[in-house]
This record gives structure tokens, C-alpha cells and sequence, in this order.
């Protein structure tokens, strides 16, 4: 859906998504990065199953909620990526102790 | 590294750093108040301004001088005596001016004289079916991606709806050689005759060069279909394809991305939760602050700058937060409103800043097929519910959003309402044959973003607390 | 919008809608007269449980009435689903009052033991379990957590389901709901009665007056008497998680949406829209002390209701001596009771009389009769 423009010079930043290895950059925020990279990132929510991905990208409609180093429903367009980060696309309602 | 505020309390706290925000900051610190500035995101400019000290396209032909000129209020909101935080979700704010915000997984509270909401707008629902599925998403999400990241559509994309920022994406996108196949304008036709008698105002504005520039360096390069009035998104768990209807010809184009947008809408949920008073545009279709002049709300204390106060662009914006900021100089420190550009001069800049919204208002009012929806199409994204349910729940005597939310659950998500509510009042109200005035919006309370029992469980408590609850 | 029903309810909440409800069932032509979409609505607010265990200390008639209710539910459930297809994913396998650390402990055995030793308690079957007996069936618990009380009778409800299916069960029965018509007279004349909202008159040959704490306003308009007590409660809750909580607690409750609600507080203020995050505070770390991975899960929205309170807590049903056909039911418990005002006081409505053996001991006439108002505030 979406690639990188040649205008970004930004230095790489490696995540690692359900356990892969994902190159990301600097500055992008979790679900940005998830969205350049090509893996199926959807989640599936916690009232139907349906699948969902992020929707607004600025923190208002909650369709790109991920699990983010053992913490379940963090919003991924909000958070920036760091070196070494488990991300886990997550199915159904937050797991206990997640 | 997480920051706490360095005080208890404040002159002024302005929340939100976009164009009203930077500004309104700016301006209370440079009178000598002392300012503090929260802000959500990693960095300053809000929305329109988004990644503006970061942001990895720096070709400033790419993104476009008007965006560039976020960077200058970031400037002088940087060489100021403000306090910035980012990285703080503002999530309680009531009529004692009290301020609560999640920094770093604690919530710090300050106490503010004056507090400048300058939370923004967020992009009208666009409620279609299946628009739901992943590979839909806004204009104003694709628009972050490219400013944050430099990231461009490359695969098959439309992009959908009507508005100024509509053809600005349009243009950036094609700037960094991303893809569009079609352009799916559903502007009403009838809205151009609607807009003539403001056309004056908007032509001598500073909105139609630019406008038209823009239109034109995008209609060279991509087909542009006129007059849709019927759309939709369809696929297996993914989205496939899109159907829509221009003229009495309906297409089906396949397709992996579509972003929608028409237009934005004040983002209501924390001045709501405060208690500000707030009224139905009839124009601009949506929920609008109460203000004065000056940008004081019904809520002593609070003022309201920017698109929170009713949508008007960033220029306005700016002004906006100056004109806000400059009157809690006036009541806080009176002597040091000399230093601030005067009065007067504000309010002939807003004057000019505004000129032409009249025209841009009544041009690109949304359609009501899109704002209304029938049937399985989604409502509250959060909860699913559809429109049929929501009928259903009228049909056994829900007068308004608050007894519908009993029933059906609408707004209990974790948007609070923010992708949902308007198409409730605006759907409700067509079934009753109410004005959406008449009809309401949802009753909203803090914490109007989430934050984790372990953050709430840590607010300080008394013993008259504890008596209350522990019980027996 | 006149017209000639047998009952009007005042008051479209769980206690007017399940009493109007049940009369419909009985075949009465009924209208529930309500507000609007904002206004103090118990129904929206309360916590849900269908709760027996520290009933009706210092009146044993309420336990009793109690008991009945919990015992009746499931036929409630069960005439609901079958009417309108909805699951009000009723749920009575026992709940918990917990206790954290010694202090509390010993404070709950002693009120424990205060209802056994209450005349007409026998079957009360409340009990005082140690931490070690709470972890069996609540294995997520906590180190604080020193034991608690247990009774097989508690459960809990999907109660803003329930309230939707009454009013989807209206439909069925050709109940007229009217909202947006708050009463602001009812006098009586030629047998029936009149009421006046803001859309006109209504005329019934009885009415019920079911307005929770506005009750205290309505009732002398027919001769009646309702002094009321209210309080306000705050409740929060949380995001959806797996299930993890197979009986409800008195402040703890996992829905069938899989959502967590805690509460909940006792304050005098009227407010309802005003919040004090200092007590959702003290609620949030009781619960992550009873369940230390809650301290994880988002709180995603908090409010504050009034409750429905007479004055001393315990029900009031009375019908009217001097306005004959007119009668008065308000109480705390409106989701816990909703069984028996659709069935047995829907029934005394639709008969005429109230049945002393049954609700006699809820009459106002226990306050000493109809005094001066209690200035409660409301």
C-alpha cells in the first residue's frame, strides 16, 4: 500500500513484529512503519473478530491498537519506534497480564 | 526519558501544538506569563503542521511554503520562555481548571489560571460501506504518513470525497512520485450555485490562487471524476475494490488503498468534558463552541483556539491562539499586554485569514448520503453498531445519543464518540424529524482518552476519599 | 395525546419499565411516560448485580422480598429472550464482597454474622470464606486480599440489556412508550387520572408512579408519601479482556462484553456530572490490589449516577387512600427487583391492591406518616 520515498535519508531502526524483524526508520511511529513493511498487520477486534488497521493515524479512531513490548492496546500511531521493540498484532479482546 | 511539569500551577496552559497552540503559547510567554504547552504527539504542529521539525521530506517544494511556515512558530515557540511537553495526553480537564495528563504512564496534574484548548479537528466520519476495512483509511492519515515519513501510496489507490485538503494530499502525494488512480470528487453540484454569493470573498483571498494552482497541477496527472453520489468499499477482509456512481453510471475500480476525506470537524471531547457549552453549526455540520470575541468559552477560565473552535485553517488558527492568548495576558498581567501585537490588529488579521471560508463552507458542505448512512453500514466503529440498529433503537423510543448508547452501546468505545457521534446526532435527528440541535450529542466525561487503572489508581487520595468508597 | 389506558407508569426506567412491562404481559393497555434523552437516569448508571448477601439488615422483609426476586430471575431472562431475542446474559453461580487485610476481614464477619442472627434470616446462606477459599473460585486474586464473603444466591446482569429488551417488549405488547413527557401535575377526577406533560394530557384509569428519586415530588400529588435519600455513585470501566472473573463482586464485575466495571462510591453530592478522579483513584487500586493484573487494562470512560434511595434504603411501594388507583414504587435495587416488580407488583397494580403479606412492610407509613418533605436536596 504504501512505500518509501527516496526523500528519506533517516538512519534504520530495527523492530521485530510477532517475533520478524522489520525495518523501520527513526521517527516513525510504530503503525507507520508497520504499514511501509508489507507484513499483514491487521488486527482483529475485540467485538466481532473483524479485521481492522489504522484508520486515522493521529490517535483518534483506535483501529490500530498493538501490542507493544508486552503491553496490550497501546495506540501504534502514537508511539515512536526504538531498536529491538516487540510488536504483536493482537487478536480479540487484551489477553490477561498483557 | 519522561518529563513532568517543574510546576504545580500556571498562568496559562494551552493544550495542543498545532498552528493555535504554538502561537497561543508564544505569545502568553513572551508577556511573561508563566505557559505551559502539552501536547500529545512526539513533536509540535498538531495536524497541519505535523512533523514540522522532523519531518524527513525537507524539499520544501514537496510539501509546499504554507506548510514550511509551521516551522517559524516553532521557532519562536522554541526561543520563548514556555515549557513544552510532549508526548502528554491532556485526559481531564474540569471548570476548576484543573489538568490532568498521562506523561510517561503517570498522570501529573496542574492547575492553570487560564487553559487555551487547542486540541484541533479531526477528520468528519465518512461513514460507506465497508469503510471499515483495512486498506480504507483518511486523507489526514495518508497526509501524516508522507510528512512523518515519507511514505507514499505505490499500489492502487483512490482517493475519495471533497475539500481543500483533498487536492493539497493529492499534490504532495504525486510530489514524491506516489501513485493515485482516480480521484472520486462528491462535491454536490448543486453547492456551486449555493457558494456564488461568496464567491467574491473567496476569489480576492488568498485560498483561490493557491486552490486552483493546485487543482490543476493534479487534474494534469490524474482522472478526476466529478459529481459521484454514491460510494462504496468492498472486499474479503481486506479491501478489494470500490463502486461508486457519477453521472447514472455506477464503476467498480479495483483497489488496495482508499483514503476519504470531507473535510474536518472541531475535536469536541475534552472541551465537552469540561463542561463548555457548545451549539450545531448548520453550515459547517458540526458541534461548535460558545465563544466570545475573544475565544472564552461558557466555562470561566477556558478559551477555545483553532479548528477546536470551529473550523477555519491554520492562518486562523494562529490568530486565533494570539487573540486568546493576548486576552488572558489582559486579564493576568494587564501591563505586559503592551508588548503583544495590539488588539486591533489581530482581528484584522483574523478578518483576512477567514475570508473566503464562506465560500469553501457552502462549496464543499458534505453531501448528506455520505454523512448519513442506511442500513449494515457501520456507525460506531468501536462498538459495530449499524444504522439499522441505531433505527431500531429510535424505533423502541431512543430520543437521543445517550439512551441510544444505553441500548446499543454507541460511543462506549475507547473514541468516546469522536468517529461516530455526529453521524448519531445527524442520523437520529433525520429519524425523529429533529434538528440535530434538538437532538444532542453525547454526554462526555473524563478521561476522554484511556489511561491504565495503575495511572488512575495513583491520583492522590484522601481520607474522605477512602470513607466514601470502603464501605463495609 | 389523550387517550384512555388502564395504568400509566411515571417513570421509564428499570422499575417503571419492568412494572409497565409486566402489566402489559397481563394484557393492560398501558403508556410508561419518561424524560428525555438527558436527565439523572439510575438505568444508565448502576452496577448491574442481581445481589442478595447484606440485604435487609434491620429489615428482615426485605430480605425476603430479596430472596424471592433472585429466585425469580431466571424466569425474567428466560420470558425476555423468548419475547424479543435478546440475552440478558443473566449469571447467578454466587458473588464475593472481598476484603482486603485483617481490619476488613473482621468488620465483614461481624456484619455477617448480625444477618444470621436476624429474625427471618434462616435461608440466608451468607457466609464468610478465607483467602484460601476465595482462590478456588477466584484464582487471579491477589496476596491483600484476606477472604470475603460468598453467597450462592448473587449474580449479575447485563442490565442495560435488560432495559433494552422491557423496551423492546413494549412493542410486543402494545405498550405506548412516551418519551420526553416529564409530569409536572396528575390530579384526579370521574374516576380516572390526569396527567400533564409538556405534550399534553393523559388520562389512565390508575397510574404508577416509578420516577425514582422524583418520586419524593410526584407522590403527594396523590396523596403519597416518598421521602427519598439520594447519593451519588462513581463507576469506571474499563476496556474488553479476556474473561478472567467468573463471579461478580459487589465493587468488581466483568461484563459479558468481557469490559470490567469497578466501583463504586457513596457521596452526598447530586452532581452527576461532575467527577472526583480522587475516588475513581481509591476504587482503581482496590481493584488492582484484589486483581493485580487489572493495573494493566485502560480505563476507557467513568461516570457518576444518583442513586434511587429512600430514605432508609429499603423499598417503597404504597397505593394511594385518597387517590384511589394511584400507587408509589421506588427502591435502591432496580435491577435485583426487576423480576418481581414484573411479575408480582405488576400483578397487585393490575388487581388494584397491594398485597400486605408480600409488600406491606414497604409502606411509607413506616416514616411516621406523611410529614413535612425531607429536604434531600434533589
Amino acid at each position: 500500500m504504501f512505500r518509501r520515498s527516496e526523500q528519506d535519508q533517516r538512519p534504520p531502526v530495527q523492530i521485530f513484529v510477532d517475533g520478524v524483524a522489520v525495518a523501520a526508520r527513526q521517527g516513525d511511529t510504530v503503525s507507520a512503519a508497520l504499514l511501509a513493511s508489507g507484513v499483514d498487520a491487521r488486527r482483529s477486534t475485540a467485538v466481532s473478530g473483524g479485521p481492522r488497521l489504522p484508520y486515522c493515524m493521529m490517535g483518534v479512531c483506535f483501529d490500530c491498537l498493538v501490542t507493544i513490548d508486552g503491553v496490550g492496546n497501546r495506540q501504534g500511531c502514537l508511539v515512536p519506534v526504538a531498536d529491538g521493540m516487540q510488536v504483536e498484532i493482537q487478536k480479540g479482546k487484551r489477553e490477561i497480564g498483557k | 526519558m519522561t518529563l513532568a511539569p517543574k510546576r504545580e500551577d500556571y498562568d496559562v496552559v494551552v493544550i495542543g501544538a498545532g498552528p493555535a497552540g504554538l502561537a497561543a503559547a508564544a505569545t502568553a510567554a513572551e508577556a511573561g506569563l508563566s505557559t505551559l504547552l502539552l501536547d500529545e504527539n512526539m513533536g509540535p504542529g498538531g495536524q497541519v503542521f505535523r512533523a514540522i521539525s522532523s519531518t524527513p521530506v525537507t524539499d520544501r517544494n514537496k510539501l509546499g511554503a504554507d506548510y514550511w511556515v509551521g516551522a517559524d512558530l516553532v521557532q519562536v515557540l522554541r526561543a520563548s520562555s514556555a515549557e513544552v511537553i510532549h508526548r502528554a495526553t491532556v485526559w481531564s480537564l474540569d471548570r476548576n481548571l484543573e489538568i490532568a495528563a498521562s506523561i510517561g504512564g503517570a498522570s501529573a496534574f496542574v492547575k492553570a489560571n487560564r487553559v487555551i484548548i487547542a486540541s484541533g479537528a479531526l477528520e468528519r466520519p465518512f461513514p460507506i460501506p465497508g469503510w471499515t476495512l483495512p486498506g480504507v483509511m483518511t486523507a489526514g492519515a495518508a497526509q501524516t504518513m508522507l510528512k512523518s515519513s515519507a511514505l507514499v501510496p505505490n499500489g492502487r489507490t483512490v482517493i475519495a470525497g471533497q475539500g481543500p485538503l483533498l487536492w493539497l494530499l493529492a499534490a504532495q502525494i504525486l510530489r514524491l512520485g506516489g501513485r493515485i488512480d482516480r480521484i472520486l470528487d462528491t462535491t454536490e453540484r448543486g453547492n456551486y450555485l449555493a457558494a456564488l454569493p461568496h464567491a467574491f470573498a473567496f476569489l480576492t483571498s488568498p485560498y483561490f490562487a493557491k486552490g486552483l494552482a493546485m487543482m490543476r497541477e493534479v487534474k494534469a496527472k490524474v482522472q478526476v471524476v466529478s459529481g459521484v453520489t454514491e460510494l462504496s468499499a468492498s472486499g474479503d477482509g481486506q479491501l478489494a475494490s470500490v463502486s461508486y456512481v457519477a453521472g447514472r453510471r455506477r464503476e467498480t475500480v479495483p483497489v488496495d488503498l482508499l483514503l476519504l476525506h470531507q473535510g474536518v470537524v472541531p475535536n469536541v471531547n475534552l472541551a465537552m468534558a469540561a463542561g463548555v457549552e457548545h451549539r450545531w453549526d448548520d453550515l459547517q455540520l458540526c458541534w461548535s463552541p460558545v465563544l466570545d470575541a475573544n475565544g472564552n468559552s461558557s466555562v470561566a477560565g477556558i478559551a477555545i483556539a483553532g479548528d477546536g473552535a470551529g473550523i477555519g485553517g491554520a492562518n486562523a488558527a494562529i490568530v486565533r491562539g494570539r487573540i486568546a492568548a493576548r486576552a488572558a495576558v489582559e486579564a493576568l498581567a494587564p501591563a505586559s499586554a503592551a508588548k503583544l501585537v495590539p488588539m486591533a490588529q489581530l482581528r484584522t488579521d483574523l478578518a483576512k485569514a477567514e475570508r473566503g471560508r464562506a465560500f469553501l463552507d457552502t462549496l464543499f458542505r458534505p453531501a448528506r448520503q455520505f454523512r448519513i448512512p442506511s442500513g449494515d453500514t457501520v456507525v460506531c466503529r468501536c462498538e459495530e453498531v449499524t444504522a439499522k440498529d441505531i433505527l431500531d433503537a429510535v424505533a423502541i423510543g431512543a430520543t437521543g445519543p445517550n439512551q441510544l448508547k444505553a441500548y446499543r452501546r454507541t460511543g462506549m468505545g475507547p473514541c468516546q464518540g469522536r468517529l461516530c457521534g455526529l453521524t448519531v446526532t445527524e442520523l437520529m435527528a433525520q429519524a425523529r424529524g429533529k434538528t440535530p440541535q434538538e437532538i444532542g450529542y453525547y454526554r462526555l466525561r473524563a478521561p476522554v482518552k484511556p489511561i491504565t487503572l495503575a495511572e488512575l489508581a495513583a491520583v492522590p487520595k484522601n481520607e474522605a476519599d477512602v470513607k466514601a468508597v470502603v464501605r463495609g | 395525546m389523550s387517550g384512555e389506558y388502564d395504568v400509566a407508569v411515571v417513570g421509564g426506567g428499570l422499575l417503571g419499565s419492568a412494572i409497565a412491562w409486566g402489566l402489559g404481559r397481563l394484557g393492560k393497555k398501558v403508556a410508561v411516560l419518561d424524560e428525555g434523552d438527558i436527565t439523572k437516569r439510575a438505568s444508565r448508571a448502576n452496577f448491574a448485580l442481581v445481589w442478595v448477601q447484606s440485604k435487609g439488615l434491620g429489615m428482615p422483609a426485605y430480605t425476603v422480598w430479596t430472596v424471592r426476586a433472585a429466585e425469580a430471575w431466571s424466569r425474567l431472562a428466560s420470558e425476555l429472550k423468548q419475547q424479543t431475542g435478546l440475552d440478558v446474559c443473566l449469571q447467578q453461580n454466587g458473588g464475593f464482597h472481598l476484603t482486603l487485610g485483617e481490619e476488613e476481614f473482621g468488620q465483614r464477619t461481624e456484619l455477617v454474622r448480625r444477618m444470621h442472627n436476624q429474625v427471618g434470616a434462616a435461608d440466608y446462606k451468607m457466609e464468610m470464606l478465607p483467602a484460601s477459599e476465595v482462590k478456588k473460585s477466584l484464582p487471579l486474586v491477589g496476596p491483600e486480599v484476606s477472604g470475603g464473603s460468598y453467597c450462592p444466591l448473587d449474580g449479575h446482569v447485563n442490565s442495560l440489556r435488560t432495559f433494552r429488551a422491557f423496551h423492546t417488549g413494549f412493542k410486543a405488547f402494545g405498550i405506548d412508550y412516551l418519551p420526553e413527557r416529564p409530569v409536572s401535575a396528575i390530579s384526579r377526577s370521574g374516576g380516572e387520572f390526569r396527567l400533564t406533560t409538556p405534550k399534553g394530557e393523559l388520562r389512565a384509569a390508575r397510574i404508577v408512579l416509578a420516577a425514582g428519586n422524583a418520586n419524593q415530588a410526584l407522590a403527594p400529588m396523590v396523596g403519597l408519601f416518598a421521602p427519598m435519600g439520594p447519593t451519588r455513585g462513581q463507576i469506571v470501566v474499563t476496556e474488553r479482556t479476556m474473561p478472567f472473573l467468573p463471579h461478580p463482586l459487589t465493587t468488581i464485575r466483568q461484563t459479558d462484553e468481557g469490559t470490567v466495571m469497578i466501583g463504586d462510591s457513596k457521596e452526598d453530592e447530586l452532581d452527576d456530572r461532575a467527577l472526583k478522579h480522587s475516588i475513581s483513584a481509591v476504587m482503581t487500586d482496590r481493584a488492582q490490589r484484589m486483581f493485580p493484573h487489572l493495573s494493566r487494562l485502560n480505563v476507557v470512560r467513568s461516570w457518576a449516577g444518583i442513586r434511587v434511595m429512600p430514605q432508609d434504603g429499603f423499598p417503597i411501594y404504597d397505593q394511594s387512600e385518597t387517590h384511589p388507583g394511584a400507587f408509589v414504587a421506588c427502591c435502591h435495587s432496580g435491577v435485583t427487583l426487576a423480576s418481581n416488580h414484573a411479575f408480582e407488583v405488576a400483578r397487585m397494580v393490575a388487581q388494584g391492591a397491594l398485597e400486605p403479606e408480600l409488600v406491606g412492610a414497604f409502606s411509607a407509613s413506616r416514616f411516621g406518616g406523611a410529614g413535612a418533605a425531607n429536604n434531600s436536596g434533589y
